[in-house]
């Protein structure tokens, strides 16, 4: 989680200015003190990847990461995370083609509607990072703050299982090649 | 025998593999825009007043304070002074304002006043006053007292679903833009071309002035098929804000409160069997609510048409908000009324309920064989035969085993489909269809479809869908979307292979007839020259072969009808009354399956949508508030992961089911969790937990022996 900050403390009323890094880059608004992270994510940053499900930090669909930790960015407020690294879904396929864990994601059809999915795909991420060799009561366990109506979490079991193989095997020191084209 | 069959299993290079869903990297990367995601140029945010009371007469609306709020926009009347409402939560005034924060201090100081009146809002009699009351007329079947008293045992017992809702992750909305005279809208919508038309009735304005877009749609499961008050509301808004984008979208709450309900139903059944297990009689006396517009009408039997019968219904017409068709509509109430009660025969006699079953099928009204063999396949799966004992029996201890069994029926019949297949002379091919994609699988069946048939590789086709501009196609609903695009699209591709080879025989110097299509090539049949599939196309000359697949239409591509059988393994803590499921078995025919992966997805969300109905879901309604107590997702509880156990999915398949063709699969599999789950734990502790959702106090209740 986010440290608790207070250097907001004289905050409102009114609009006031709010500098917050996303995805490397430094973001800034204009802002409501009341107004949450995912709302200036997808309201004035344009990165509407996080969605807006529940909007009380219950389903998990607006996940990303504050400095490398999941959280629900409808539970935070923006003025609160200024001086916190941001991570969303926009930062993990670069270029347009996918990471390890999207692909597993797309390949164990762990998605049906996918309006929870880029939630699940960041809550995944840190999952992995945290714990990179999971057995699969501990994916279940370390899954369960992302909901999905559609019911995709049979695909996501096995899509979080094959990302930390394809992961590991990324990690390992290449392999000599035996040379040509792959 | 017709050119559009289905190519034989053996010729199949696509249909029936697994194909990842091709707009799935749009949808994990963040990329696939939904309603809620469309950001134009001047939007507007709305915001909805909703009556706080169950029923109510509007008195008086004062928008002054609310004009006055800076950013402030637009405000539109929905029910204005004078107009009865009748639940909580109905849409009053709309607001527009230039950001969501100005929006919601909008709506905050919009004053209504209103007369409230008297309502009803709980379902748990069917002996309510008779404003609130719809009791159908008896049905009779034979001579049910006469067979009751010759019967060799009679079950009795109660059964019940409770209302729930749809709880789409997107919830419903739109951004409506107005040019001159004309109206944009994109809508989180199962009726990309339906809602045209009752933006149109509704707004008085031309349909082909109204376009509607839903390429992404953040689920519906039939609670999306209208334009709805707030849609309305969202053009009026614009229109009134001369033209600006105007976007509406619920929040959770109103989501939860007003645009998703299943009816509830609970019935007390009797029912009668010989020795030998052969149902003679059934009586049933039920009642549910949908709200004012009734809704609640389950089939009753279910599945199994007993020969003597006493039926009486009654709708409960309450002050709910109105019931919308939820997945399976009717049948996974009237599935757990008729086979829980045949379970609780079944324990009578002391027989398995799965022989139970297997006696009764010559009374099903259709594939008696099929589940005949489902049956078998279940219980290899689950291993029944081996481990099932009679109710009570199955273990000892504070945690007790048990094993339940369940089984269904769906139409799945396939939707009049259009679309439009177009081969560009540079090869490139594409697909347009005014249909939508749900998470079903829509986009994928469509571009396997013209891939087999075009000799291509999936990647090669363009699906576009999602845009009321394109063929007009059918609402989303009754798992009939499959059907329809798969037949259309087929039609459609046979044909273009016809008319290219046609255009492309003089080049070869041969008669079209001569050529076929073979993989990524035309060739001239028996050997000879060929074209690859991009020189073919180059040959069309300046002008792209573009034609127009159909459903209905020629042969014979789409079937209705099918079958399913579900197992499940639960354990029940007799201490805590909490139940876990261990595994659930869902052994499902669906005819000729497309992609076997998003089949076999959609099969697997149904079981995990009914294990949240058999456990945790219920919209809990305050009599003295008249208003939802759990609008939220914390206390409307949906399935996790770590809830859901080993779930087992088996399609049936093989050239008997292949035969019929294409049939809808995404409700059936979502109807007999409820059933089979009730059934299990009734096995595990010995007596009946009558109504769902089965949560720790309702096991205890009925560990204790309490009435419901």
């Amino acid at each position: 989680m986010a440290k608790a900050k207070t250097k907001a403390a004289l905050s409102g009323p009114g609009k006031v200015p709010v500098s917050v890094l996303v995805n490397g880059l430094t973001r800034k608004a204009e802002l409501e003190p009341c107004i949450t992270l995912l709302d200036a994510l997808r309201e004035h940053w344009g990165l509407t990847g996080a969605k807006r499900v529940c909007d009380r930090a219950t389903c998990g669909a607006c996940t990303v990461l504050v400095n490398g930790a999941r959280v629900y960015a409808c539970g935070l407020l923006a003025i609160d995370v200024q001086g916190d690294e941001i991570t969303t879904v926009e930062s993990l396929d670069q270029g347009g083609a996918l990471d390890p864990v999207q692909e597993a994601f797309v390949a164990a059809d762990a998605l049906q509607c996918g309006f929870c999915t880029c939630g699940f795909v960041v809550s995944a991420t840190a999952f992995l990072a945290e714990n990179p060799d999971p057995t699969p009561a501990q994916i279940r366990k370390g899954m369960c703050g992302n909901l999905c109506r559609c019911g995709t979490y049979v695909g996501v079991q096995e899509a979080v299982s094959a990302a930390a193989k394809a992961l590991s095997k990324a990690a390992r020191p290449p392999a000599r090649r035996a040379g040509g084209k792959r | 025998m017709s050119a559009y069959d289905w190519p034989p299993a053996g010729q199949r290079r696509i249909l029936g593999t697994d194909v990842a869903r091709i707009d799935a990297p749009a949808k994990a990367s963040g990329r696939a825009a939904y309603t809620h995601d469309v950001r134009l140029a001047g939007m507007l945010y709305a915001r909805t007043v909703r009556c706080p009371h169950a029923h109510a007469r509007v008195k008086k609306i004062d928008l002054s304070a609310a004009e006055r709020i800076p950013g402030f926009k637009a405000a539109f009347v929905v029910q204005g002074t004078g107009t009865e409402i009748f639940w909580a939560g109905d849409d009053v005034v709309a607001v527009a304002a230039e950001d969501e924060h100005a929006a919601e201090m909008a709506m905050r100081a919009v004053a209504v006043e209103y007369q409230v009146l008297p309502h009803l809002v709980v379902d748990s009699s069917a002996d309510v006053p008779a404003a609130f009351s719809k009791p159908m007329d008896p049905e009779l079947v034979g001579d049910p007292d006469g067979a009751f008293a010759k019967a060799d045992a009679v079950a009795e017992g109660d059964y019940g679903l409770p209302v729930i809702t749809h709880c789409c992750l997107e919830t419903h909305g739109s951004v409506a833009a107005w040019g001159k005279d004309s109206l944009e809208m994109h809508v989180s919508t199962q009726a990309v071309a339906g809602v045209p038309e009752q933006l149109a009735l509704a707004l008085k304005v031309p349909q082909s002035q109204i376009r509607v877009h839903a390429p992404y749609v953040g689920s519906a499961y039939g609670s999306k098929l209208a334009a709805d008050r707030w849609g309305l509301s969202a053009a009026h808004l614009s229109k009134q804000a001369g033209g600006a984008p105007v976007r509406l979208v619920l929040d959770r709450r109103e989501e939860q409160e007003v645009a998703g309900c299943r009816p509830s139903t609970y019935a007390h059944v009797k029912v009668g069997a010989q020795k030998d297990g052969t149902l003679v009689a059934w009586q049933s006396t039920s009642w549910g609510t949908g709200g004012l517009g009734g809704g609640a009408e389950p089939p009753l039997p279910y599945l199994f048409r007993i020969p003597n019968q006493r039926r009486q219904h009654t709708q409960v017409v309450n002050n709910i908000g109105s019931a919308r068709s939820m997945r399976a509509p009717h049948n996974p109430q009237a599935c757990l009324v008729t086979l829980g009660a045949l379970d609780d025969l079944a324990a009578k006699l002391g027989m398995d309920p799965v022989a139970l079953l297997r006696k009764n099928l010559g009374l099903l009204s259709a594939h008696a064989d099929v589940y005949a063999e489902e049956l078998g396949v279940a219980d290899k799966l689950m291993q029944w035969s081996k481990r099932w004992k009679p109710r009570g029996t199955m273990s000892k201890g504070e945690v007790r085993q048990g094993l339940g069994v369940s089984m269904h029926a769906w139409p799945g019949k396939a939707h009049p489909f259009q679309c439009d297949l177009t081969i560009q002379p540079d090869g490139t091919v594409s697909v347009r269809a005014g249909t939508q994609d749900l998470g079903t699988g829509t986009r994928t069946v469509m571009a396997i479809v013209a891939a087999e048939t075009l000799g291509l590789p999936v990647k090669a086709i363009h699906v576009a869908i999602g845009d009321s501009a394109y063929p007009v196609s059918a609402a989303s609903g009754g798992s009939g979307t499959v059907g329809g695009s798969a037949s259309a699209v087929r039609r459609a591709a046979v044909d273009a292979v016809a008319e290219l080879l046609a255009r492309v025989a003089p080049a070869l110097g041969v008669a079209a007839s001569k050529l076929e299509l073979a993989e990524g090539s035309v060739r001239v049949k028996g050997g000879g020259p060929s074209l690859t599939w991009k020189q073919a196309c180059s040959k069309l000359g300046g002008l792209p072969l573009s034609v127009r697949g159909k459903n209905p239409g020629a042969g014979a591509l789409a079937d209705s009808g099918v079958g399913g059988v579900q197992m499940a393994d639960v354990s029940v803590d007799v201490r805590t009354g909490v139940v876990r499921l261990h595994k659930l078995v869902a052994v499902q025919d669906c005819g000729l399956v497309v992609d076997r992966k998003t089949t076999t997805s959609q099969v697997y969300g149904s079981l995990v949508m009914g294990i949240g109905y058999s456990l945790y879901e219920e919209k809990l309604m305050d009599q003295n508030l008249g208003r939802c107590l759990n609008p939220n997702m914390e206390f409307y509880r949906l399935c996790g992961i770590g809830d859901v156990g080993e779930l087992v999915v088996h399609l049936m398949s093989g050239p008997s089911y292949d035969r019929r063709g294409v049939i809808g699969c995404g409700e059936p599999a979502v109807i007999s969790p409820g059933t089979a789950i009730s059934n299990a734990v009734a096995n595990a502790i010995g007596v009946r937990v009558p109504h769902l959702p089965l949560t720790p106090d309702r096991v205890l209740a009925a560990l204790s022996g309490a009435t419901p």
